[in-house]
Parts: structure tokens; sequence; C-alpha cells
């Protein structure tokens, strides 16, 4: 099987180039049935490698495919790389991609673009895939912008409204920033280690002394791209924007693909990040502010869809926290059930959007739960598993973070529990108020309340399961359980273990560390039910006066409007000023002047032209003339 | 001493010269089109006639043999310039150099 590996990302390109160029031909139901279909074959090959590497039947292999760049002593060779870890994001990416295709199919029916979104989306997955697939760094660079790419189409989905295009624009853009640091970090591997295969470069790096300055600036330079792309402070404020395309979208931007490209790419660096001991602590620091600045903003938001930006914003840092402190399992781990789960809230919001009427502020919804029970119930699964509720799947993977962060520094622990709780409000509030008490809504609505078609609730019902069972994989050992999924990653890491002296927790603290946050958890739940259902409180509305803590974390500790006045600005004025003297006055002028010149000589001549022969023959006669002169005198 | 070296070669140089004149005089004074093309062939006969005496008097063949090309090229050049002239002749009814001043710029 591990010969057919390539299908993986050519099925969904496949996808995309017939639905790209055909679609608008095909009914709806064919562009549907092909979308899907490419993803679910994806998705059925990758399932195959992933029972054969666990089955040992096949081990960590490259597959080369053809030759790709060869310049000079440079040579970049396009092969694949199965191992553990690409396999799990494989199939993360083409399982949840594929229930997020399914559930498109319901949700984007009555798009009169539909067969656009479809060849966006498959265009997406075959990105991701390639992104993940890669067995050098430039491969991952491929698909790393390919992501970026369609991240901006589908962002901008909406096109006709201008909002949703400075959204689409504002991802780019701030995903550039990232890149240009991942690019650089790329060029700074190539000089240092005279290759771009991970291979290559992970075995000269196991001999490298800890702490290498050169080591410490790729790393860097690779952060800068993860921060970019994975959404971390400073560069998170695109995440949220990102909320203008399509449901489905951000669901798949959040759950199976893009963001998790940071983690992934850190996970498949980990050599070169444990060799790096200041970058690890930046990141973890970095992750742990991020998880605890977002979820502060979720706290407040009325916007369904932002406060799961936020969220997610909050628990990508979580996962960076994870990376930081040498806990690369328990991240990819958490990238794991957070695929599940996020993908779930996000489309069960879908679900409540689509039945609202595109209605997205939580103020006016309330009471939901009687007329959408099965996203109701699914949304109640995946609140809990976000929150972190044993046995839901994302306490497992949350609470492996979290144990390594207490080994590594107790503030990291301390920090990272009080973003749990924050979580665990926002998830409730958001609950509550969506789906219990009485409707807010106007009566038009009301009447129109229904629950999603089939096709959009079985997507849920799977991920529900997922986001029960999904952690399962990971029951640590102080629980009595085997972690399955770090037996599995465990080749992986295994230079960057060999390296660092793990930080071995006695079961004893481990699970009084559980037992904290359950308990701590549990009362915030209560709290939350308290506010929300008992006291019945719905968020003020727009214009009314709210405390200056509260207006702070509304307006989101006004980030976007630093960066607006400290970036965007001065470099418009800046950019204005150069418009006018170099773009129009030396470029233009001197372009300008040429023209103007050669305008000029030309009406001085076209005068000769007189059209009479007879002068134009004097004329020749006296040059031949002159000519002879010349050349005998 | 063949029958061309019978005359001085001074002479020849003149009579060409003159030929030449009457050419370059024809050209540019003269308005009908046809009366120019033959003034052009007065001027190429002129230079004819100075290769011819020329390589006759250093016994030297490559004169002669620039004369065939000159003639040959005329003659095709002539044709094609005819062929353009009658065309303009049927749709002007004039051959008048002076009228035919559509390419002024």
């Amino acid at each position: 099987m591990i010969n057919f590996v390539w299908l993986i990302p050519v099925f969904p390109l496949i996808g995309f180039l017939i639905i790209g160029l055909f679609g608008k031909k095909f009914s709806k139901g064919v562009v549907a049935v092909i979308g899907c279909t490419t993803i679910l074959a994806a998705f059925i090959i990758s399932a195959i490698l992933f029972f054969q590497l666990i089955s040992g039947s096949i081990t960590a292999t490259t597959v080369p495919l053809f030759d790709w760049i060869s310049a000079g002593s440079f040579s970049a060779p396009f092969s694949f790389l199965v191992d553990p870890l690409s396999s799990i994001f494989l199939l993360i990416i083409t399982g949840v991609g594929f229930l997020i295709h399914l559930y498109s199919v319901g949700y984007m029916h009555d798009d009169e673009a539909f067969y656009r979104f479809f060849s966006y989306l498959n265009l997406f997955i075959f990105f991701m895939l390639l992104l993940v697939l890669g067995s050098n760094y430039l491969i991952l660079f491929v698909g790393w912008e390919g992501v970026g790419l369609c991240s901006y189409l589908l962002i901008g989905f909406w096109f006709k409204n201008n909002d949703y295009n400075n959204a689409a624009k504002k991802a780019f853009v701030m995903n550039r920033i990232g890149d240009l640091g991942f690019l650089l970090g790329i060029i700074l591997i190539y000089i240092t280690f005279g290759s771009t295969s991970y291979s290559g470069i992970f075995s000269q790096a196991k001999f490298f002394t800890a702490g290498r300055p050169v080591l410490t600036a790729i790393t860097l330079l690779l952060f800068v791209g993860a921060m970019g792309k994975s959404a971390q402070i400073p560069l998170y404020t695109w995440l949220p924007d990102a909320m203008a395309g399509p449901t489905p979208v951000s669901a798949l931007i959040h759950a199976a693909t893009m963001v998790t490209a940071g983690i992934y790419m850190i996970a498949r660096s980990n050599i070169l990040y444990t060799l790096s001991p200041f970058t690890m602590s930046l990141v973890a620091i970095i992750g742990v502010v991020t998880a605890v600045f977002a979820a502060s903003i979720a706290l407040v938001q009325n916007d369904i869809k932002k406060v799961l930006a936020y969220s997610t914003v909050s628990q990508l840092g979580y996962m960076f926290l994870g990376l930081g402190v040498g806990a690369f399992t328990g991240a990819v781990f958490h990238v794991m059930t957070h695929a599940f789960f996020k993908a779930l809230l996000f489309l069960g919001a879908g679900s409540v959007i689509h039945a609202m009427g595109g209605e997205q502020d939580i103020r006016k919804m309330g009471g939901l739960k009687k007329h959408l029970p099965i996203t109701a119930i699914t949304f109640l699964i995946a609140t809990l598993a976000i929150s972190g509720i044993p046995p839901f799947a994302g306490f497992f993977s949350k609470d492996e973070i979290l144990a390594h962060a207490f080994g590594s520094n107790v503030w990291y622990w301390v920090l990272g529990l009080g973003g749990s709780l924050m979580t665990a409000f926002y998830m409730f509030r958001l609950l509550y108020l969506t789906f219990y008490g009485k409707f807010r809504g106007t009566e038009k609505q009301e009447h129109h309340l229904h629950e999603s078609p089939s096709i959009m609730t079985i997507p849920l019902i799977v991920l529900a399961v997922l986001s029960v069972v999904g952690g399962f994989v990971g029951i640590p050992e102080s629980l009595g359980g085997t972690h399955i999924l770090n037996k599995f990653l465990s080749p992986v890491f295994a230079d960057s273990t060999l390296k660092t002296l793990p930080d071995i927790l006695s079961a004893g603290t481990e699970q009084m560390l559980m037992g904290i946050t359950v308990v701590l958890l549990l009362g915030v739940i209560y709290f939350a039910r308290h506010k929300y259902i008992v006291k019945q409180e719905i968020p003020v509305a727009e214009g009314q006066k709210i405390g200056f803590v509260h207006k702070l974390l509304y307006h989101k500790y006004f980030v976007d409007e630093l960066y607006n006045n400290v970036i965007t600005k001065p470099l418009d004025a800046l950019s204005e000023q150069f418009d006018k003297t170099f773009e129009n006055r030396l470029i233009g002028g001197t372009v300008n002047g040429i023209g103007k010149l050669v305008v000029r000589l030309s009406d001085l001549f076209r005068r000769l032209q007189t059209g009479s022969i007879g002068f134009y023959i004097f004329a020749m006669v006296i040059s031949i003339i002159c000519i002879l002169f010349y050349k005998v005198l | 001493m063949s029958a061309i070296q019978i005359i001085p070669l001074n002479f020849y140089i003149l009579l060409s010269a003159i030929l030449f004149s009457i050419g370059v005089m024809g050209v540019l004074l003269r308005r009908n089109a046809i009366i120019i093309f033959m003034s052009i062939e007065l001027m190429l006969n002129a230079v004819n006639l100075l290769l011819v005496s020329f390589s006759s008097y250093h016994s030297d063949g490559a004169g002669q043999v620039f004369v065939f090309f000159i003639m040959a090229v005329a003659a095709a050049e002539v044709s094609v310039g005819l062929a353009i002239l009658v065309m303009i002749y049927r749709n002007t009814k004039t051959t008048d150099i002076d009228f035919l001043n559509k390419l002024k710029g």
C-alpha cells in the first residue's frame, strides 16, 4: 500500500481539477459526489496505511516520487514521508475533512457558487496533505503556502461583501509575515545542514550540542512561521476575522487544516527544538500567554463563531505550551482531540446559524434545545470535551499537556489551569445562552426553527462519538491506562527524548493535579449555570455601559486598533508619500518623459515627410554627394 | 589589343560621367515616373559601361560578371516597378509623381 501513498493528495487534486474546470456544468449532486468521494478515497488509503503502521507491516519510509529541483549541488527530490506523525495527521485531515465535506453538501446547498466552494475545499485538503506528507522542508513550504492561498479564497468566498474580502486579505497578509520568517528559517537550515530533507537534517542535528546559536536562530525563524499559521500572539488577529467565510470553512481551518500546520511543523522539527532550550521556553511562554489571553477575550464575545474562534486560538496556545515543554505527543494528541470537538462545535454552530436564518448573535438565541435536539446534544458533548471533563476526549489531551507543564514550571500550570477554567466558562456560557432558557429572537425566526437535514446531522453525530471516545487512545499511565498514542508516536520523537531528561511526575501528583482541575472546572460550570440558567442573565446589548475590564475584553484588548495605529496607518502614510514622490514623480516622470521626448522629436521629423518624391530623391542625391565628399576629403 | 582598347580609357570615363549626370538630372527634374525609370536605367548603364571598360583594360573578367548581375537585377527590379506603375496608372490615370504624395507625414 505504501506505493500508493501518492494517491492520497492526488485524489483531492483530481477532485479540485474536475470540479474547478467543469463544475459549472454539473448538477450540485454530481459536484457533491465528486467532492466527497475523492476525500473519502484519500481517507481510506490513509486508514490502511495507518493500520499497516500499527501492525508493523510497514515502518516509517520515505517514498521517492520524482526528481523535483536539482541545480548544481542542490537537489530536492519530490518524495513523501510516511511515519506515525504524518499518518496521524493524514487521518485527521482526511477523516475530519470528509465529514466537513459531507456537512457542506447540506450547508451550502442553496449557494449559487456551490461548485466553486467544493473545488476550493478539495484544493485546501490537497495542500494540507502535501504539507504533512512532504519529506523535506520545501514540500512542506509548498503546502504551507497553498493552505494560505486556500484560506484566502475561502475566507473571501462571499466576495461581494467587502468586509469579507478585507478579512481574507488580513489573513493572507498576516500569514505572509509569518511565512517570511519560515522561509528564512528554511534557507538557514540549508546553509547549516546543506540539505532540506528531514532525514538529512535530523541525522546531523542529533550530534549538535544543545543551545548552538544557529539552531536557536533556525527554530526562532520557524516559530515565526508557526505563529502566523497557527495564530499565536502577536499574529493571531486574522483567525477571529476568518469567520467571514462559510461556517464549514471555519471548521476546516480551525480543526483539520491550516492552523495545525504550525504544530505539525514544530513537532516534526522536534529534535531541532529540543536542542534550543531558549526557543523551547519562548514557545511555551507564547503558547500559555496566548491560551489565557484568547480565552479571556472569548469570555465576553457575543458572536457564536467569534467565541469559537478565540477558543481555537486559546487551544492552539495549549498545543504550543505542550510543544514548548517537550510534550510533543501531548501536543499532537491535543491536535487530534481538538480536531474532533472543534469541528463539531463549528458544525453545530453552523447548524444553529442555518436554523436561525443567518443570525449569529447569541443574545438573540436561547431555548434552541427543543427545536434542534441533535445539534444541542452533540454541542453539549463537544462543550464537555473542550472544557476537559472526564472522560471526554479533551480531558486526556489537555491534562497531559498540563501535567508536563507542571513538571516544567509551576507557573505554566497555573496559567494553563486558569485558561482552562475560562474555557469551561465561556463554552458553557455559549451553550446555555444558545440552547437553554427562552427564545429571544423574532417570531418569524421562531417559526423557521428546524433541525438540519440528516446530511448535516450525521457528521455531527460521528464527530460527537469521536469527541467522546477520542481520548481513550491516550489514557495516562497514572490512571491505569497504556498511552497507545505515545507508543505509536515515540519513534518520531525518539531522538528528542534521548536529549532531555523526562520530567516524570509521580502518579500521585498527576492524580492530584487532575483532581484539582476537575473540581475547579465543575465549580466554574456550576457558576455559569447559576448565572445564565438560574438568574437568566443575558449579555448587555450593544452600546450599553459596561465596566472597564469587560470593555477591554469585549474589544479584544484593542489589539486590532493598536495594530491599526502603530503599523497600518504609518505604513499607509509612508506608502502614500512614496506613491507621490517615487511612483508618480520619479518613475512616472521618467517613463512619461521619455514618451513625450519621442513624440516631440517625431513631430519635428514628420515635417520632412512631404510625400513629394522629387524632394526625396533630391535629398538622397544631396546626401550621397555629402557622403562622397566626406569620404574623399 | 582588343577593339575596346582602341579608344583611350579617358573617353569612356567621360562618356560614362556624362550619361550618369544625364540620368541624375532626369531623375531629379522629370515628373513622369516612367521617364524617371528610364533615367535610372541610364545611370545603371553608365556604371555598366565603366565596369566593362575597366575590366577590359585590366584584363580582369570580374567586371564583366558584375555587369551581368547588374542587368539581371535591374531587369527584375524594372518588371516589379513597372507592374506597380501600371497599377497606379489604372487607379489614378496618371504617372505624375507629384500627384502621388499620399505617404506624407
